[in-house]
């Protein structure tokens, strides 16, 4: 991220007391830096100055791990990188690995991976809900969607017996079919998750502390989230209609109407607007989809042994924190040449050093809060 | 007979009350606030869909003994950057302001803890405020950046939020017209009201100023968890982080004393003067043999039997309490047969009752803060600032003179109630002003635009 600790020097340091800046060294360990995170803050006070993000704590070579494996044997490691959505990461490297072998997925495999990708994007948002405002000192909402997240694994859990590294989906389509009561299950949670969702808005989104804390904070305009390449809930919300459900529809998001909320000003209040909103539009994906689950097989035509012919491929999707992306290089062999992924929270992350010059330090954590990082999946 | 012993006897005779006092404070303050603390914990829980402790006794009420022996045998911890004598000091200078404020303040008419001194309130302010001395050295004596920034934060909230807090006293005192606690108790009984009722906009600021003096959410800036991990505590550990954490738990139980001496009556109990209530002075026995025997209710549904036992025993101690509350009618009652000879106990009910209400209020003023503290977000430090500086000190300031206004009126022969809502209606259109006013200036400060919630939903 740059060695910004140097530039933006205060003008005048010579002040009657002689205070000098203060580097205040913020995590790896850190209540609210969302994993290991290390950001080295220059203060003026408590207004920042300059910032360094030092990532790399759990770097694990996922790239690297991918050239040893075969194509199968991969996929589960990709749960690991995001693991608040493994699902999601899982739906990108399947369909990537399918355009590759050029097949396609059963439209009853689209389906159901799109009902628990949704579902996935709910629970992510909710994690981010929850830190995010225990970050800015409200201390309830986090167990109130934690209850609501524990539904939605808890169907995870019942669909394929993982929780929280799933690896849900298999290249080709589904190992599992969905189980009895499936559509049951989803449905019950989908109504019951407005009145959920109107319980954080009681909460926090009239609040004023909540309003005075976040409006305004993190300022980062279409232009800027463009040129730091910031995707997801970021971008929407400083005004950019982008999302890849709509922009290149993949899985069986063409089949369902939905709104893509955007704010206007691009800041940390619009972020939660639209996050928040897109809580709504996700449940209403799953309900649009539970109606018509088509019957049929739920496996491609792929063989025991994925052996793509040689060649690249990109594939992205829309993560819950933004546009995850898939780069696989094949020499023809049963493992990838080169896999190369864009992670959204690694990206995003960029963005924190033009948010936070010149707010506080109470400022800093809200931002980080906003963005929506997961370390596993910066560090990868 | 020896002289210093003879002098030792004349010291002990003259200041025995006091050092009991001071024996009984240090030995049950600490208790009462790890109490308070499982209370906090509990009401959160059950405000946030879990349970809270459950381990440590039938629902977690072993739960503070085990914390304190736990925070008592962990390792003693000295930075080695750390200014030793300074850390050591700063964490009993906090306890020891908490604990010394205790000293004046009154359960009850004859249940003063100390000394019933004729500035009262002014002492127990002044002595809770040395507390923020510890909390300032303790952060600057840590030589860490967290802790500093800790320090720095309380320094500049302790100054601002003292004046709100102390203008809004100060409408209180006009109103009574002492400094003594019990004759600010006094002078609500003579009034038949409650201050709260004549000035409750004073009630209001120093609610705020006292959740800030105490570092409560949302004004919990000096330790701000998720900013600055445990700002001016953050290179404390074990026993001495305990005794900041028993020094803040203290403080709020003064806040409340003073709070409930000032605005909520003190030890009266509600309608003191209206005699058909008399029937609440039964009250507080009837409330604790109800918790006996609701714990005797739930004794049967405890899983092991040494829980079973143990909520007998809170239960028996129940009765044993509402026994106490209750022996004075009870003697009464045989004295109407003729029983009881020249046995009387009358003296004792206005004490015990008293100190019953007096830490019911207490206990419902820091619900307040506990309430306050699991809903609220955290301000920022600069709009703390602004809150206090540009809409509270200033709404103080009217209000006094609001209440001096409305005390004129009233010796002018105005009805008491016309004259405070007169008064209250200037003081809430100046409190409307200052907020619109504070708003339009931090909108304007702002560059940018504010965002329409045109997909609110």
């Amino acid at each position: 991220m740059g060695n910004t600790l140097q530039d933006d020097a205060l003008p005048n340091n010579n002040t009657l007391l002689g205070a000098d800046e203060l580097v205040l060294n913020m995590g790896p360990q850190h209540p609210s830096t969302h994993g290991v995170l290390r950001v080295k803050l220059k203060l003026d006070g408590e207004r920042v100055r300059g910032t360094e993000c030092v990532i790399g704590y759990l770097h694990r070579g996922v790239e690297k791990i991918a050239e040893n494996r075969t194509y199968q044997q991969f996929a589960p490691y990709v749960d690991r990188m995001d693991y608040v959505a493994a699902v999601s990461n899982g739906l990108g490297y399947c369909e990537a690995v399918e355009k590759l072998l050029n097949v396609e997925a059963p439209p009853r495999a689209r389906v159901i991976r799109t009902i628990l990708t949704e579902l996935q994007r709910i629970a992510s948002h909710l994690v981010w809900l929850g830190t995010h405002a225990l970050d800015i000192g409200a201390l309830t909402p986090l167990f109130y969607c934690m209850r609501e997240r524990e539904e939605i694994l808890k169907i995870f859990e019942k669909y394929c017996g993982a929780r929280l590294t799933t690896h849900a989906f298999r290249i080709g389509g589904l190992q599992y079919e969905a189980y009895d009561g499936f559509e049951k299950d989803v449905e019950r949670f989908c109504l019951d998750f407005e009145r959920r969702i109107q319980e954080y808005v009681d909460l926090l989104t009239g609040n004023s502390i909540w309003i005075g804390r976040t409006r305004n904070v993190g300022i980062l305009n279409a232009a800027d989230c463009i040129a730091l390449g910031a995707s997801g809930p970021i971008l929407r919300a400083a005004g950019v209609k982008w999302d890849l459900r709509k922009a290149q529809p993949y899985a069986a998001y063409d089949q369902y109407k939905f709104e893509i909320p955007v704010g206007t000003n691009g800041d940390t209040y619009d972020r939660y607007m639209v996050r928040i909103e897109e809580m709504r539009q996700s449940r209403l994906i799953c309900l649009q989809a539970i109606e018509k689950i088509p019957e049929g097989a739920i496996m491609g035509k792929v063989g025991k042994v994925i052996k793509p012919p040689a060649g690249e491929v990109y594939h992205s999707i829309e993560a819950p924190k933004g546009i995850l992306g898939y780069y696989i290089v094949s020499d023809g062999g049963t493992q990838p040449y080169r896999v190369r992924i864009r992670p959204p929270s690694f990206i995003n992350l960029q963005a924190l050093d033009k948010m936070v010059r010149g707010h506080l330090v109470a400022d800093v954590v809200a931002i980080i809060g906003t963005l929506d990082i997961v370390l596993g999946e910066v560090d990868r | 007979m020896n002289p210093t012993l003879h002098a030792i006897l004349v010291f002990l005779q003259t200041w025995w009350v006091e050092l009991t006092c001071g024996v009984v404070i240090v030995a049950v303050v600490p208790l009462v606030a790890g109490y308070v603390v499982l209370v906090e914990r509990k009401l959160m829980a059950d405000m946030q869909a879990r349970l809270g402790p459950m381990r440590v006794g039938p629902h977690g009420l072993l739960q503070p003994i085990a914390d304190a022996v736990k925070l008592l045998i962990k390792e003693d911890i000295i930075p080695d950057e750390a200014d030793k004598f300074i850390f050591w000091l700063a964490p009993v200078i906090s306890m020891v302001a908490a604990l010394t404020s205790m000293g004046a303040i009154a359960f009850g008419p004859s249940f003063q803890v100390a000394r019933d001194i004729n500035i009262g309130i002014l002492f127990v302010l002044g002595v809770s405020s040395l507390g923020f001395l510890g909390i300032i050295l303790g952060g600057w004596a840590s030589n860490s950046h967290y802790s500093i920034l800790g320090a720095l934060r309380s320094t500049a909230q302790l100054v601002s939020y003292e004046t709100a807090g102390g203008l809004a006293i100060i409408s209180g005192l006009l109103l009574s017209g002492t400094l003594s606690i019990s004759g600010i108790v006094a002078a609500q009984e003579k009034h038949h009201v409650w201050f709260i009722f004549l000035a409750p906009v004073a009630a209001f600021i120093y609610l705020a100023a006292s959740i800030a003096e105490t570092n409560r959410a949302p004004f919990d800036l000096p330790e701000a968890e998720s900013e600055l991990v445990a700002g001016y505590m953050t290179e404390y550990s074990g026993f001495r982080w305990a005794l900041y954490f028993l020094g803040e738990y203290a403080n709020m139980i003064v806040v409340g004393s003073v709070a409930t001496t000032l605005f909520l009556g003190g030890w009266l109990r509600p309608f003191p003067n209206v005699h058909w209530l008399n029937w609440l002075d039964f009250l507080p026995a009837l409330i604790i043999a109800l918790i006996g025997v609701y714990s005797i209710y739930r004794a049967g549904k405890q899983p092991v039997k040494i829980q079973t036992g143990f909520m007998w025993a809170v239960a028996l101690a129940c009765f044993a309490v509402a026994f106490v509350f209750a022996a004075p009618w009870l003697i009464q009652l045989l004295h109407k047969f003729g029983l009881a000879g020249s046995l009387s106990l009358d003296f004792v009910i206005p004490g015990l009752n008293g100190a019953f209400w007096f830490l019911l209020k207490v206990s419902a003023y820091i619900y307040v803060f506990m309430w306050l503290r699991f809903t609220l977000p955290r301000y920022r430090f600069d709009q703390l600032m602004h809150l206090g500086w540009y809409i509270l000190i200033p709404l103080a300031i009217v209000n006094v003179f609001a209440v001096g206004v409305a005390m004129l009126l009233e010796a002018n022969g105005l009805n008491r109630w016309l004259a405070m809502i007169l008064t209250l209606i200037v003081v809430l259109a100046s409190a409307i002003f200052l907020v619109r006013w504070h708003d339009r200036r931090t909108e304007s400060a702002s560059t940018a635009s504010l965002a329409p919630d045109s997909y609110a939903g």
